[in-house]
């Protein structure tokens, strides 16, 4: 497939590589002549510097027979109207934009850009799963079905120890695994009781992270199912 | 009328100005606050500090009252964000942006944005006064 990539910092080049590696066809466009040089010695024939928002470049670039183009600058803005006019003046299939600011994911969304990467969210998540700091840990969003993968840790301070699983603000069709030490994984059983140093993986609705969050936090424990 | 402008380089400022002078509520937003300094000494409305492609900024700055939105920073792609922010999120009524590549403000305007490009506007008027 061929992909565009624009933005040539660490996350554009290094995803480059990686795609290349992958068997794909990569250009990454970049607009600082710095980084351009820096990304022509190490990609070589793979980078275009120029301005990935202007139609010129793109339509250089070969947008047209582009099958995948993903924006990752470190501005909202540029990456908005790059993925704007592949989308829609150009319609190549899938379309990535990465936001720096989150508060961007739903104005992207309302602007016909569904798919986006919270960045620097990813990179705090991952903080947070490394340091044991939070409880919750978002693992996958699987954006088009609204749902997300999360890792409950369950530690022996939490008032959600002694509770069954049913008993957390999940909705319905929500799965779980339990990961428990000495034991099998277990697949979902709403009446299993959580013991302290067990570990849930979560499959649940975006919208019930929140008072999930809540709940095993003990801010609203035994409120609604 | 309740007017937003985002941007206040010659452009932003002069028009601030003008309707200003002419009675109507206005309010003009500059993520650099030297640039808000180009504003007359009698200007009337207000000024801030902030950048208009930020949802929270342009709540502060009282979009949801606003009339009529205007995204004149030199940056395309900033003033393409902001009108739709303006227009898409905020249901302002009047929108207008810059944006100087004749090529995008084609697209901006198949998108439904009342985009303005002053490099046509320019050039078609040149042509003009040299009369060929």
């Amino acid at each position: 497939m061929y992909i565009i990539i624009v933005g040539g910092d660490e996350v554009g080049s290094r995803l480059g590589k990686e795609l290349l590696a992958n068997g794909h066809e990569v250009l990454v466009i970049e607009r600082n002549a710095e980084r351009c040089d820096h990304l022509v010695n190490e990609l070589g024939s793979i980078s275009l510097c120029g301005d990935g928002c202007e139609m010129a470049v793109l339509t250089k670039a070969g947008i047209a027979r582009a099958g995948m183009f993903i924006a990752v600058t470190h501005e909202d803005d540029d990456n908005l109207a790059a993925c704007q006019i592949a989308k829609q003046k150009f319609n190549v299939p899938r379309v990535i934009a990465k936001v720096n600011s989150p508060k961007n994911e739903h104005i992207f969304a309302k602007l016909g850009i569904e798919h986006t990467v919270d960045v620097v969210g990813l990179v705090l998540e991952h903080i947070k799963e490394q340091s044991g700091i939070s409880p919750l840990v978002h693992l996958l969003s699987l954006r088009d079905e609204g749902m997300e993968i999360v890792l409950l840790r369950v530690t022996k301070d939490l008032p959600i120890v002694g509770k069954a699983i049913r008993d957390l603000p999940l909705n319905q069709g929500a799965s779980s695994l339990l990961l428990r030490q000495g034991c099998e994984p277990m697949v979902h059983n709403p009446a299993t009781v959580l013991e302290a140093g067990d570990q849930v993986i979560l499959l649940i609705r975006s919208k019930n992270i929140e008072p999930l969050r809540a709940s095993v936090t003990g801010a609203n424990l035994g409120g609604k199912q | 009328m309740n007017v937003i402008i985002m941007g206040c380089g010659r452009v932003g400022a002069e028009l601030a100005h003008l309707l200003d002078a002419e009675g109507h509520k206005v309010t003009i937003l500059d993520a650099d606050a030297a640039n808000l300094e180009r504003l007359p000494a009698d200007f009337g409305g207000v000024a801030l500090t902030g950048d208009a492609t930020d949802e929270d900024v342009l709540r502060k700055a009282g979009i949801a009252e606003a009339d009529a939105f205007v995204a004149v920073t030199r940056d395309d792609d900033r003033n393409a964000m902001a009108a739709q922010i303006a227009k898409q999120i905020f249901d302002v009524p009047k929108v207008v942006c810059r944006i100087y590549d004749p090529l995008r403000e084609e697209f901006y305007k198949s998108l439904g944005l009342e985009a303005i490009s002053p490099t046509l506007l320019f050039a078609r008027l040149i042509r003009e006064k040299l009369g060929a």
